[in-house]
């Protein structure tokens, strides 16, 4: 389970994330969302410490993670993609697999044999197959479709076995249905790896389709939490976030 | 961009045992191959000069080579790798000189010389990134090359190391004997290639291109990003520290000059010259570079300005090096043959 407890960062006076306590069960899925400056890909950073947290605490399993470093945490089991794809450009789709299963198999300054490594093969072709890219393998990554590059993303961080995957708009910058079809990619994934899965969209008539469970961030705070029912019923929600973005569609 | 796809071409599909081994079987015999003709050389030719000639290429090729896998594999741009090519000469000339021990002895201690103080300097060194690692790094160069100027006790100061490095025969060896010299030095070369070679195809020589392409995503897929550019660091000065003992054996001294910033700026043309996405162009680039030395000062003492001609050529309108752009060619060829 990923507890956070009392999480804090401030920029300068502003506290983009501002005392957040939430769990995560294991094998959850759960959607953040909230108004843009809300603080969501903060809280995001925060976990996998890209940032260093100002207060609070987070444990997954019971293990102290707040402060360490990305690569610490990575192994730890918390695995991330971005919201602008972040690939390695010029590695083929199956290199790039394969050089993560070396990292994570701690043979990453290995100099004496030769890459890629046979033990490594198995998981990076089961990433690539539960992503769709096995066709592509060998695509150098920065030729991919846009659509692509963001499954690839994912396949870096679920290559990794995480026990958490936290993805960062897995949808940003897609049509309507490249998002349905990623969406359901993603719902598939959680399905089929039994992983607790945390996503930040900002398309609602997803959320409130796929997630079962959902977080509304607002000034680093947390708004409201519960099942898509409470939070479309939810005053605060409705006025600070709903309600201006449906007020806005009306017009 | 495409240089994993040049090297492994149609092995990517299987990535087998088998694959990842016999790429390795050829390089090795590719690089005996290479050691053989180098070494018929002498019977083919007396010409001095030609020897000479590939003497300071191994010396050079070395360097660039080593700066390459900073540069083209790790994104590291070094303005001062060639104070470990300055560190290399002097350190080998003064063992040799004030100990008297034998020839691999004085290798080996200039090689843990050079671990040591590219260790501290490299620590300092790639904490930052783009620009101010290249600073920092030709910082150093000038504190190193100073410190030669001024030391005049210990270096000989703006004169150099003279009176000669000692060569005691090893081994049946005897790098007086100017053949003897020939052979150790194309054998330095190979072995070095090939080493280096064995570094860029290894798992670690792919954790160089992930911190090149994307720092940040490397470190979260696990990678501990410092750790691996002080590796990367460190072991390309030993391989430049090859290269200028090789130097210190041929001209028999060390020269303030070896320490100098210029060489490191050599050492950036000759790869931009041959190009950073082939594990060969540097070593293109250096025979290029000698080549164009020798014969431009043969004709004119405006060598500088034939020089910087030729760089903007390559800079400004091929805007790649010879064996990128080979490759390139290549690579367009066979996408069009495949359909």
């Amino acid at each position: 389970m990923l507890e956070i407890c009392g999480l804090s960062k401030s920029f300068g006076g502003v506290k983009a994330t501002d005392d957040v306590t939430l769990d995560f069960a294991d094998g959850s899925l759960t959607a953040v969302i909230g108004p843009n400056g809300a603080g969501k890909s903060t809280f995001f950073n925060l976990i996998t410490g890209a940032l260093r947290p100002d207060a609070g605490q987070i444990l997954l399993d019971g293990v102290e993670l707040a402060g360490r470093s990305p690569p610490e945490i990575v192994r730890h089991g918390i695995g991330r993609a971005f919201q602008v794809a972040s690939i390695f450009p010029s590695l083929t789709v199956q290199e790039t697999m394969l050089a993560a299963v070396c990292a994570d198999q701690r043979r990453a300054s290995v100099l004496h044999r030769r890459f890629p490594l046979p033990e490594t093969r198995d998981r990076a072709e089961h990433a690539m197959e539960l992503l769709g890219l096995a066709s592509k393998r060998n695509r150098v990554a920065a030729t991919l479709s846009h659509g692509d590059q963001k499954l690839l993303d994912i396949a870096l961080a679920l290559v990794l076995d995480p026990k958490v995957l936290l993805l960062d708009e897995p949808t940003a910058g897609m049509g309507t249905e490249e998002r349905w079809r990623m969406i359901d990619k993603v719902r598939e994934l959680w399905e089929k790896q039994k992983i607790t899965v945390v996503f930040i969209e900002h398309d609602m008539d997803i959320v409130f389709k796929i997630a079962p469970k959902i977080v509304v961030l607002c000034y680093g705070r947390i708004l409201a939490s519960g099942t898509p029912d409470e939070i479309r019923r939810n005053e605060a929600v409705i006025d600070a976030y709903l309600g201006t973005e449906h007020h806005e569609a009306a017009v | 961009m495409s240089e994993a796809q040049a090297e492994q071409g149609a092995s990517t599909l299987n990535v087998s045992r088998t694959g990842a081994k016999s790429q390795r079987y050829r390089d090795v015999l590719i690089a005996l191959i290479a050691f053989t003709v180098l070494a018929s050389l002498p019977m083919l030719t007396s010409s001095k000069f030609l020897l000479d000639f590939v003497i300071r290429c191994s010396a050079y090729g070395l360097f660039a080579t080593s700066l390459n896998l900073l540069v083209g594999y790790t994104g590291l741009t070094s303005f001062g790798h060639g104070m470990f090519f300055g560190l290399g000469a002097y350190g080998y000339g003064l063992v040799m000189q004030k100990t008297g021990v034998s020839i691999p002895v004085a290798f080996v201690a200039t090689l843990l010389i050079t671990l040591v103080v590219a260790t501290v300097i490299g620590a300092i060194c790639v904490r930052l990134k783009e620009i101010y690692f290249a600073f920092v790094t030709l910082a150093f160069q000038m504190l190193i090359h100073s410190t030669i100027l001024s030391w005049v006790s210990l270096t000989g100061g703006d004169q150099g190391l003279r009176g000669g490095i000692p060569r005691p025969a090893f081994l049946g060896i005897d790098l007086s004997n100017h053949l003897h010299l020939y052979i150790f030095s194309c054998a330095l070369l190979v072995i070095g290639l090939l080493l280096m070679r064995q570094i860029a195809q290894s798992p670690f020589g792919y954790t160089l291109r992930m911190i090149r392409d994307n720092a940040a995503r490397a470190s979260f897929v696990g990678i501990d990003v410092y750790r691996a550019k002080l590796t990367i660091f460190v072991l390309a000065a030993l391989f430049a520290s090859v290269g200028g003992m090789i130097m210190a054996l041929f001209v028999s001294g060390a020269y303030p000059e070896f320490a100098y910033w210029t060489i490191s700026g050599e050492g950036i043309f000759i790869n931009m010259l041959g190009g950073v996405t082939t594990f060969l162009g540097p070593m293109v680039g250096t025979v290029l570079l000698l080549i164009l030395n020798d014969t431009v000062t043969r004709f004119t003492e405006y060598h500088g300005i034939v020089l910087g001609i030729v760089i903007l050529f390559f800079a400004i309108g091929l805007r790649k090096g010879l064996m990128d752009f080979a490759y390139e060619w290549y690579a367009q060829r066979r996408d069009r043959e495949r359909g």
